[in-house]
């Protein structure tokens, strides 16, 4: 399948490369370079026609030259999937990093991956217990589910994905996930971090790591996620593993994407980002949850810097629209030393709704979680009054609301990096705090479960 | 030039060809695998095609075939119940055939050419008919009877037409001139269908949303933008108005929307009863679903096919209700074609001609006299997801200059867990005017001052609470702590709805009536009861008032309801003499 090799370079711009006159090439080919020095580098064709070619060279153009060879391969990325990938580290165009072998391929598996027919997903119901009481009373995560962390430099957004890696767990069967990382223009120091915790607890070995660190090529990190959701799919759908991906940082991701749009001066969208970024962020997060017939699943945590701690920038902004939700990390939380610092308030999961109840968490999960929302919103947002009045210009409800907008914080958003909650334990703890209002101020719980649970007021 | 051209330059889903003969919106079949798309600029010899599948793999030299049609969908039984991607391809035909994935180069029909359906002549040998004239029809689902028309633009006398059971390919009917009449029938679907003419709206579209209904009503025929930031309830709000609006055909678009979404749909509509035909709203509903990671091109696509499918069914004189969810992803995908095709781009990168498309797509509601003289409606709803929430973008406003009714979604509501989370204080409808003289006849002679008075009780509480910002709610008047508590009262009672309630989704306009009603009479039954001694605290939290409020979710709210405001009246009047 190897073919002719090419001296017709004609341009060559940041980490793209223009050739003349060539046999067909196909859209999406993957192309080896032979630079005069003898070392290779990789890359794939972006734009092709019967005139000119332009390749986007993965490992950056430096040294690439006039007379640098070029080489196509006849064929479109893939990666060689087998059953052997667990337990592996591989660097962000899926060569062991570990000074492993080469994966012996079962198959090889096309890197874009074909969109999931709606008709064929399963709605996804599963209840994933995190451990963390913020996560589980309030933005539930669900099997099949893409819920990102929207976090921010400084902040421990690696701390709580990485205790969610450890603890997440079905309440309904013993089945472990298997972990697929990956890592896209982290720190070494991070990367670091995340590896010697996965070693440290044992899940290395039922882990995949795609890793591309922040001096890796820029442009290679346009691939590192589809090789790492791609192994995702084959371990999900062809394995039957319960597949949790984690990547981070998707701001590193769309900054490639950026440059790539920029060196083909393509007319850009917001903040210099290409047009395209929905799209093809989507078809990064769509490629998470269950389909009819197959056991897997494919379950999304992507991690995120949200520039500037600005929502409302493209990046968080377009990924809010695809994900199923978000967990907002907070910068005042962080700063009043709470870990976990979870703002519930802008946090969502859009799957909760239809899973939480009886059959899977607790009858009375809803209106808790309702409930212990409303409070703490309503209490926060006298804080704001009571920096203006003071704190006795407030009514008695008033007072309890405040207080008890601080034991939320205390008590229940914190807690310790290995403290594991059971769901029971978490709604505990939230009818014991809600105790501290009067039960006629808790106008979202329904009677029957005050009768139920409640510290105090319950009927025995 | 002929039929076939070859590749010629491929980028991403845009494919340019040679030596293609080919008229604009052609529809051509792309490389070895006949990948579909259309043609969508002609320059010299060559022709510029978006291609609705992914075109990995293609490389130049491969064969262009144009087909010599422009995009069209199917149109005849068997598009109830139904579910399609972007470009009438059925999701479970395609799930048949490739598996689990979408792959490419596979085709598929819009309708089940094998299944034979019972055609009922209506027009008799002789006859001379004439294009939308129906000819017979077909019990499509339980619920619909589905005309069988002739096709637009086709006249002529009936010479032979006969009943029983046929596909929908087979002939039914022969005209004098030889023309072959069969139950589907091809639709170009960036043509609107022709009508007679359109009409002004006069009767409302009862979507059950209190606030929809009562304080920004949507006409049958009419237009709607909903813009919300994401998390603020639009799809919800589009889910709501497809389970509980009274329109009788309802057209569900997914448009680059997420996967998980479109399965609960899928999951729920089959199940979910329409309460105005009490019949599965599967019957009623056709749903396309493009989610945002299938092809750009075909999410383009998606909006046309379904408009000229909700066309179709109005045709036959049938109230359509359209939804788009949403018009942001498919000017999306306008504008990263137009950025494959090196346009000059106008705002934000979106191709200048975004409005005018946005003003023609919208522009395809309506309330139409039809060519066979019935009325017939197609109403859009179309949700916006402006980038950060803010609408000053220009999907928004090119939507805002069309649209005669704005349902603002905000986030702050949405963070208080008010839902719908629709503004009452931005949001508007211009069609109060024209459905008036419909709610006066149908529900009572003061309703349109009902419902100022309501608004106007709204407005009055912002301009307090920015007072109450400041000072707390103590330092004001009794008479204004009186309109805040009637306030809150509608906001809790009467704008909050539960659209996962089984009762309290959805409420008849008579019962909002009577609920905004009620709020008026607890206003000045207190506010007497104050003049006459009474202190607001006790006044205000009248046991019976909890209870009219709490009842909603039970079961004939309606009739109970004049009890439960007698009650509150009495305990009202009596908490004032009790002091």
């Amino acid at each position: 399948m190897a073919g002719k090799e090419y001296r017709t370079i004609t341009d060559v711009k940041g980490p793209l490369v223009f050739l003349d006159k060539t046999e067909p090439v196909a859209f999406g080919e993957i192309v080896e370079l032979r630079l005069t020095d003898g070392s290779m580098k990789n890359g794939q064709v972006l734009d092709t026609s019967d005139d000119l070619v332009v390749v986007q060279v993965f490992e950056g153009t430096a040294g690439v030259d006039r007379t640098t060879g070029v080489k196509f391969l006849g064929d479109v990325f893939k990666l060689p999937v087998s059953k052997d990938l667990v337990g592996r580290i591989l660097d962000g165009a899926g060569r062991p990093r570990d000074g492993g072998p080469e994966i012996v391929a079962e198959s090889n598996a096309d890197i874009i991956g074909a969109a999931i027919n709606p008709y064929a997903r399963q709605r996804p119901h599963d209840f994933i217990q995190t451990g963390i009481s913020a996560i589980d009373c309030c933005t539930t995560l669900v099997r099949g589910q893409k819920l990102p962390i929207f976090s921010a430099s400084g902040l421990p957004h690696n701390d709580i994905a990485l205790q969610i890696a450890r603890q997440a767990k079905l309440t309904a069967s013993d089945e472990q996930f298997i972990v697929v990382f990956c890592a896209m223009g982290i720190t070494a120091e991070e990367y670091n971090f995340f590896r010697s915790d996965l070693e440290r607890t044992g899940a290395l070995e039922n882990a995949v790591l795609f890793v591309n660190l922040a001096d890796d090529p820029a442009v290679e990190r346009l691939i590192t996620p589809r090789l790492a959701l791609t192994a995702a799919e084959y371990l999900a759908f062809e394995q039957d593993y319960h597949v949790l991906v984690i990547y981070t940082d998707v701001t590193n991701y769309c900054d490639a994407l950026r440059q790539i749009g920029a060196a083909r001066e393509e007319v850009p969208g917001r903040r210099g980002y290409p047009g395209y970024m929905y799209t093809d962020l989507a078809m990064l997060y769509e490629r998470a949850g269950l389909v009819k017939g197959k056991k897997g699943s494919i379950t999304q945590f992507p991690i995120l810097t949200m520039p500037g701690d600005d929502i409302t920038h493209p990046i968080p902004d377009l990924s809010g629209y695809i994900t199923e939700g978000q967990i907002v990390i907070s910068r005042e939380l962080h700063g009043s030393g709470i870990y976990p610092p979870i703002n519930v308030l802008p946090s969502l999961s859009r799957l909760m709704g239809g899973t939480i109840g009886e059959k899977t968490t607790r009858e009375d999960h809803k209106c808790v979680s309702d409930q212990m929302y409303a409070a703490y919103a309503q209490g926060r947002e006298l804080r704001g009054l009571v920096a203006i009045v003071g704190e006795d210009a407030l009514n008695e409800r008033d007072k309890q609301l405040l207080s008890f907008s601080g034991l939320f914080e205390d008590k229940f958003l914190r807690q310790g990096r290995y403290e594991d909650r059971s769901i029971d334990e978490t709604l505990d703890l939230c009818w014991n705090l809600m105790q501290t209002i009067e039960t006629k101020y808790l106008v979202r719980l329904d009677q029957q479960w005050i009768d139920k649970y409640h510290p105090t007021d319950k009927k025995e | 030039m002929s039929e076939n051209g070859q590749i010629y330059r491929i980028s991403g889903p845009v494919v340019t060809a040679i030596g293609l003969d080919a008229k604009m919106y052609d529809v051509v079949r792309v490389g070895d695998e006949g990948l579909m798309g259309e043609v969508i600029e002609l320059h010299g010899e060559k022709a510029v095609i978006q291609v609705y599948e992914d075109t990995s793999g293609v490389r130049p030299g491969e064969p262009v075939i144009n087909t010599g049609l422009t995009l069209a969908v199917q149109l005849g039984p068997g598009l109830l119940t139904q579910i399609y991607d972007g470009i009438q391809r059925p999701l479970p035909v395609m799930q048949e055939k490739m598996g689990t994935f979408i792959t490419r180069g596979v085709d598929a029909d819009g309708l089940n050419q094998e299944k034979k359906w019972k055609f009922e002549p209506t027009a008799k040998k002789g006859e001379k008919v004439e294009g939308g004239q129906t000819i017979g029809t077909v019990q499509e689902t339980e619920t619909i009877v589905h005309k069988i028309m002739i096709p637009p633009n086709t006249t002529g006398t009936v010479k032979s037409i006969k009943g029983g059971d046929f596909t929908v390919s087979e002939t039914v009917c022969t005209l004098d001139d030889g023309t072959e009449i069969a139950m589907m029938q091809r639709w170009p679907v960036r043509a609107p269908r022709p009508y007679r003419q359109k009409y002004a709206p006069d009767t409302p579209l009862v979507t059950g949303m209190r606030i929809l209904d009562f304080l920004f009503p949507l006409a049958k025929g009419g237009a709607a933008g909903i813009p919300g930031p994401f998390g603020s309830g639009k799809t919800v709000t589009q889910q709501s108005l497809a389970k509980y609006s009274d329109a009788q055909i309802v057209v569900y678009i997914g448009c680059g929307e997420r996967g998980n979404e479109m399965t609960e749909v899928l999951d729920e509509f089959p199940e979910l009863i329409d309460p105005n035909t009490g019949k599965p709203l599967m019957n009623r509903t056709v749903m396309i679903a493009n989610t945002s990671n299938m092809p750009v091109a075909a999410r383009e696509a998606s909006v046309y096919t379904g408009i000229t499918i909700a066309e179709y069914f109005r045709d036959m004189g049938y109230d359509v209700a359209l939804m788009a969810d949403s018009t942001s992803r498919w000017a999306e995908a306008m504008r990263e074609i137009s950025s494959r095709l090196e346009e000059m781009p106008g705002e934000e990168g979106y191709p200048a001609y975004l409005s005018s498309r946005l003003a023609e797509f919208y522009e395809r509601a309506g309330r139409v006299e039809t060519l066979e003289g019935e009325d017939g409606s197609v109403t859009v709803i179309g949700a916006v997801s402006p980038p950060g929430g803010d609408i000053s973008e220009p999907v928004s406003q090119g939507t805002l200059r069309i649209v005669k009714v704005f349902w603002g979604l905000d986030a702050p509501l949405a963070r208080q867990r008010h839902f719908p989370a629709i503004n009452w204080l931005n949001s508007y409808s211009l069609y109060p005017q024209s459905l008036d003289q419909w709610f006066k006849d149908n529900i009572a002679a003061d309703y349109p001052e009902v419902r100022t008075e309501i608004s106007s009780l709204l407005q009055v509480e912002a301009e307090l609470q920015e007072i109450v910002q400041l000072v707390g709610s103590d330092a004001l008047p009794v008479d204004q702590q009186l309109t805040l508590e009637v306030a809150r009262m509608i906001r809790e009672f009467f704008l909050q709805q539960n659209a996962f309630h089984e009762i309290d989704a959805f409420t008849g306009v008579e019962q909002q009536y009577h609920m905004a009603k009620a709020i008026l009479t607890f206003q000045s039954e207190a506010k007497t009861a104050i003049e006459a001694g009474g202190v607001l605290e006790d006044v205000v939290n009248v046991p019976a008032r909890s209870n009219l409020m709490r009842a909603r979710f039970e079961d004939d709210y309606l009739s109970r309801m004049e009890g439960l405001v007698d009650e509150m009246t009495k305990q009202i009047t009596a908490a004032a003499e009790g002091n």
